[in-house]
């Protein structure tokens, strides 16, 4: 008997999985004038908090610009989400689902690794894809289907070093995770910038983590040992809290810098009174609008914010996601077509006023960018410290 | 190394290994009874976590512990009650294939209803004050573990060896099936132990979590393997062997990563169990066990 | 039934697998999903088999197999970079140059060569997995069940480990892991290689030394008193089981393209353990039935259930991302406690076993015409 109800109720499952498939299929496809652009975010996983602000950002912007006119006609902007668990080997089939339901251009990811593991994919399918903030040089290189409308790791760790050497620091630790293309990468051009300015030898430390280890008091004992005049840690949002709270429970108490994963209010609410004097560089500041479409994006986007119950403090991901989503849009409208390659040609030569600045981009699909916002944490909220500018 | 750093790295291992120590001793007891690996301790050790952060959303601490651990006992007979208990005469494999998908379930179902995101663990205010001794600083929690730990397992050998029910663990674990023909009630023996286990799982956890500062649906996983082969290296059965055991595998596994190899940390933990499995099966304190046909 | 009328039925199962093949390959675009999953379930099947030959027919309950693909997933990498791009990948530290002039001399080698480098890849890191094997069998197999089991999880941590280290850097590329990697020509490629690694499981498993393993799974006293050598059969087992699940680990590796360590987690082994209890343990068929329809439900029938769903406007709460994983999860302990069996039990598939299948849901439909949805579970 048991196993006749065991079996009703799976059989109910699967026939209720059935309609619904039948049913979400219909709704799409009742319009028949749609374009799709794939949104390729983790929105579980380690990088799943970030990956749901960048998607936030592009929704924002899907609600902002729902049409694109392409030879005359109007077509309907539908956005396809999947979740690649910020795991290579999710990153995969995920890529894969949005390929075969025939989206013309892909919008992500957060996180560099499965934005590297997915671009052979999107590159073999032929369809542009925009990396919103993954900053590892490997993504775009040797890849022409993939752009990015943020800044690049050397440029980034380049930055951090000049700002932590301008405030007066001779020496250095760096703390980076195992395994992690983003915080391995930008560990390692900080190290070569900083010593660079500062000498060989200046960086006193170089420590590592693995993935989900949430105890780093033996490596901060490390670093507290060589007592350095700064700490870099480029690391993932989930990791950033316990290495600010552990290192002052140490009394640790030189300031402590990372790339722009820190900008992330869950920071300040984890980390408390701890994350006060933080330095991190970041893309955007909300505070200072750089042109008309930014202005109109920090004021609509903290209305969108409130409404998805979220904190009012705009994350840089966010104004990247959507900057991603107007160079599509620019792109689609620029090819007239809803060829993938055409639209993948067309974003070569996009030049657009982002959120986040001017976008053009260079042959090797990167956005040409040459300015870093730095920002501190004050009072429990991010405030803009400084622009950096680096010539290369 | 200075002598200053030395210490503060002793202080985090014995910190770390009084933790490791308590939940231990829940798989020590486990399949001291059993002959379980019980995966899903791990997780239970996780999901007090959890718990902890939404009782002490609303509670203060001292109404929140007690509630955590009430309801993580719970959580630990109910996981004996469903997935074990049906399985008492299945073969080996089968229980163990069901203890690994209770802790595949309980992952997936934290990951769906708390998402992946770590959550801050809250603070209690006085655990967390910190302390300074020269260059050496830690907070009351650091100190507190290992004193917790010992005085805990030092009053179960006493429950095991001077009451009733520990009378009836100690027949159990000894032979199962003739402690049941001796009229002792096997199924609340084993939900006694599991009541031990998940207790200390709780109490380990507020200590971990207070100390780390945060949770995660996988913040489970690796402690709890650490912990069993910290059983092992005890000798699985015996309560001063798992303590023994936790405190050795927190000290290695901090003095490794202080020595720059922290990504063998977890290797050696293993490397370790099979060293230990090839020469001295029994463990450190273990009794000597002979197959029965 | 008899004899010609099951090899005439088998020609056709497997001329219309051929088909459905030849078609998806020429409709990759048009059934990308279907192509891509289709594929990953052939692979795993592969590795899901060799986990039933040593835990379900040997009975060693083994967890090491992600650490035994990883072996054969590097292995195969490295031989896959092309030249050209190793470069690309090794951007932290520069490949070891002996590895590097290895790789120049294979690709300057004689063009018959060529296309058999995948092959030659692939045995090369099954060996190297079949080697470790050995090795660490010698003292591990001896002993018992739980201890077996965590000891070998243990082992694919330190491999993983190592892999992943540092030091490594220069051969695994360390924590960066591989990319770039020459994939398979096409899924009838992937097809062929996984049926005859299948194929030769099955042939070890109907030969004697089959026998000998299913005598040690049931009763490992009475096996050595039948004069069957304990070690060396269950060494052979292990030695066997891991040099295929490396071979799918090398087929992974081609497949996704990208590798790292990370791939090869614990619950790399608790998904194909899914597998296995699902299929059935003991039963090859049944492992590779539940490696097809696992893989198929979990990364594309049931991704509907990380999606938020609204039937007829009202939206319902359950579903969204990671319920379809609570699903599998769920799933997984019904089946270890309802349906020991799995699908299939220690059975394997037969047309007799089908028609009597068919007869017995037919009695069943006729009697209750609605409670037929689960029936292949019978």
């Amino acid at each position: 008997m048991k196993k006749r109800i065991l079996a009703l109720v799976l059989s109910m499952v699967m026939i209720m999985g059935l309609l619904s498939g039948c049913g979400s299929k219909k709704t799409s496809g009742s319009d028949s004038k749609v374009i799709k652009i794939g949104v390729f975010e983790p929105q579980t996983g380690e990088n799943g908090g970030g990956g749901y602000q960048e998607v936030l950002g592009i929704r924002y912007a899907n609600e902002c610009y729902p049409t694109v006119d392409i030879n005359g006609e109007t077509y309907k902007i539908e956005l396809v989400e999947v979740d690649n668990k910020s795991d290579k080997t999710e990153a995969v089939s995920a890529a894969q689902s949005l390929i075969s339901d025939k989206v013309k251009v892909v919008l992500g990811s957060y996180g560099s690794g499965v934005s590297i593991a997915a671009g052979e994919f999107f590159e073999e399918a032929k369809i542009p894809a925009i990396g919103c903030s993954c900053t590892n040089p490997q993504v775009t290189k040797g890849n022409d289907y993939y752009f990015r409308v943020c800044f690049l790791d050397p440029f980034q760790g380049t930055v951090m070093a000049n700002y932590a050497f301008q405030e007066g620091a001779k020496t250095a630790a760096v703390i980076t995770q195992l395994g992690d293309d983003y915080s391995s990468g930008l560990g390692s051009y900080f190290v070569e910038a900083f010593s660079k300015l500062a000498g060989e030898g200046a960086v006193v430390s170089q420590e590592q983590f693995q993935t989900n280890q949430t105890d780093f008091k033996a490596i901060l004992t490390n670093v507290k040992d060589a007592n350095p005049e700064v700490i870099f840690a480029p690391s993932s949002i989930a990791t950033a809290p316990l290495i600010i709270k552990q290192a002052r429970e140490l009394g640790i108490t030189c300031p402590i810098m990372a790339g722009d994963t820190w900008e992330n209010s869950t920071i300040i609410e984890n980390a408390g009174e701890y994350a006060e004097g933080i330095a991190l560089s970041t893309f955007f500041d909300d505070a200072d609008p750089a042109n008309a479409e930014a202005e109109k994006f920090v004021k609509g986007f903290k209305e969108y914010l409130k409404k998805n119950n979220q904190s009012e403090i705009i994350p840089a991901v966010s104004a990247l996601g959507y900057d991603s989503y107007l160079v599509a849009v620019e792109a689609i409208k620029k090819a007239n077509s809803v060829d993938p390659e055409k639209i993948c040609e067309a974003i070569k030569s996009v030049k657009i006023d982002g959120v986040t600045g001017a976008i053009s981009f260079d042959e090797n699909g990167d956005a040409n960018k040459d300015m870093a916002f730095i920002k501190t944490v004050r009072n429990g909220e991010f405030v803009f410290l400084k622009t950096v500018t680096v010539s290369e | 190394m200075s002598i200053s750093t030395f210490l503060q790295h002793a202080l985090t291992g014995v910190s770390l290994g009084g933790a490791y120590a308590l939940i231990a001793i829940g798989y020590t007891m486990v399949y001291g009874i059993l002959r379980l690996i019980n995966f899903a301790h791990g997780d239970i050790f996780m999901m007090a976590g959890y718990f902890m952060i939404f009782a002490m959303a609303a509670l203060p601490w001292q109404i929140a512990i007690p509630i955590v651990c009430i309801v993580t006992i719970i959580l630990g007979v109910l996981i004996e009650k469903v997935a074990y208990k049906p399985l008492r005469t299945a073969p080996r494999m089968s229980i163990m294939i069901s203890a690994i998908g209770a802790s595949y379930l309980i992952q997936n179902l934290a990951t769906y209803l708390f998402t992946a995101l770590p959550r801050a663990y809250p603070e209690i205010p006085f655990l967390k004050r910190i302390f300074n001794f020269g260059s050496v600083s830690a907070s009351l929690v650091t100190f507190i573990t290992p004193i917790l730990t010992i005085l805990l397992s030092v009053g179960l050998i006493q429950l095991i060896n001077h009451s009733k029910m520990g009378m009836a663990m100690r027949a159990v674990s000894k032979d199962f099936e003739t402690a049941q023909l001796m009229g002792i009630k096997i199924n609340r023996v084993i939900s006694f132990t599991f009541v031990i286990g998940s207790f200390l799982a709780a109490i380990g956890s507020i200590l971990y979590f207070t100390d780390r500062m945060s949770v995660t649906p996988f913040s489970g996983t690796l402690p709890g393997l650490k912990c069993f082969v910290a059983a092992v290296l005890g000798g699985i059965g015996s309560i001063p062997g798992a303590v023994v055991g936790g405190f050795a595998i927190g000290i290695c596994e901090t003095l490794l990563v202080a020595c720059g190899y922290s990504t063998f940390s977890d290797a050696f933990t293993f490397i370790l169990l099979i060293i230990v499995l090839l020469f001295r099966p029994t463990g450190l304190f273990g009794e000597k066990n002979i197959d029965k046909v | 039934m008899k004899k010609q009328k099951k090899i005439a039925y088998s020609l056709i199962l497997l001329a219309v697998t051929f088909v459905l093949l030849f078609f998806l390959e020429g409709n990759k675009s048009e059934y990308g999903m279907a192509y891509t999953v289709i594929q990953k379930g052939i692979i795993l099947a592969v590795v899901a088999v060799s986990m039933n030959l040593v835990t379900g027919f040997t009975g060693l309950f083994s967890l090491g197999q992600a650490g035994f693909m990883a072996i054969g997933a590097y292995i195969t990498a490295l031989f896959l970079i092309p030249v050209d791009n190793i470069e690309g990948v090794f951007y932290i530290e520069p490949i070891s140059p002996t590895i590097l002039s290895m790789k120049k001399a294979i690709e300057a080698g004689p063009a018959w060569l060529q296309p058999l480098i995948p092959y030659i890849a692939l045995i090369l890191g099954g060996l190297a997995a079949a080697l470790c094997a050995g090795l660490i069998g010698i003292p591990v197999l001896r002993l018992k069940s739980d201890y077996l089991a965590i000891a070998t999880l243990g082992f694919s941590e330190i491999m993983r480990a190592v892999i992943s280290s540092p030091q490594m850097n220069r051969i695994t590329n360390g924590s960066y892991g591989l990319k770039k990697i020459q994939g398979f020509d096409s899924i009838i490629q992937t097809f062929c290689i996984a049926a005859f690694c299948i194929a030769l499981m099955i042939l070890l498993i109907r030969s004697s030394y089959g026998r000998a393993f299913k005598a040690i799974r049931e009763d490992e006293i009475a096996a050595e008193a039948m004069g069957i050598n304990l070690f060396r059969h269950k060494e052979l087992s292990f030695i066997v089981g891991s040099f295929f699940s490396a071979v799918s680990g090398g087929m992974l590796a081609m497949f996704m393209r990208s590798i790292d360590s990370k791939t090869f987690s614990i619950s790399l082994t608790y998904d194909i353990l899914l597998i296995v209890v699902i299929g059935g343990i003991g039963s090859v068929t049944g492992s590779v039935i539940a490696a097809l329809l696992v893989t198929m439900s979990k990364e594309w029938w049931l991704r509907f259930f990380d999606q938020p769903l609204s039937i007829g406007g009202v939206e319902i709460p359950l579903f969204r991302t990671g319920f379809r994983m609570v699903i599998f999860s769920i799933l997984l302990m019904i089946v270890v406690l309802f349906y020991q069996r799995g699908l299939m039990g220690k059975n394997e598939f037969s047309w007799v076993g089908l028609s009597k299948a068919c007869k017995k849901l037919k009695n069943k439909l006729v009697k209750t015409s609605k409670k037929g949805g689960n029936a292949h579970a019978e």
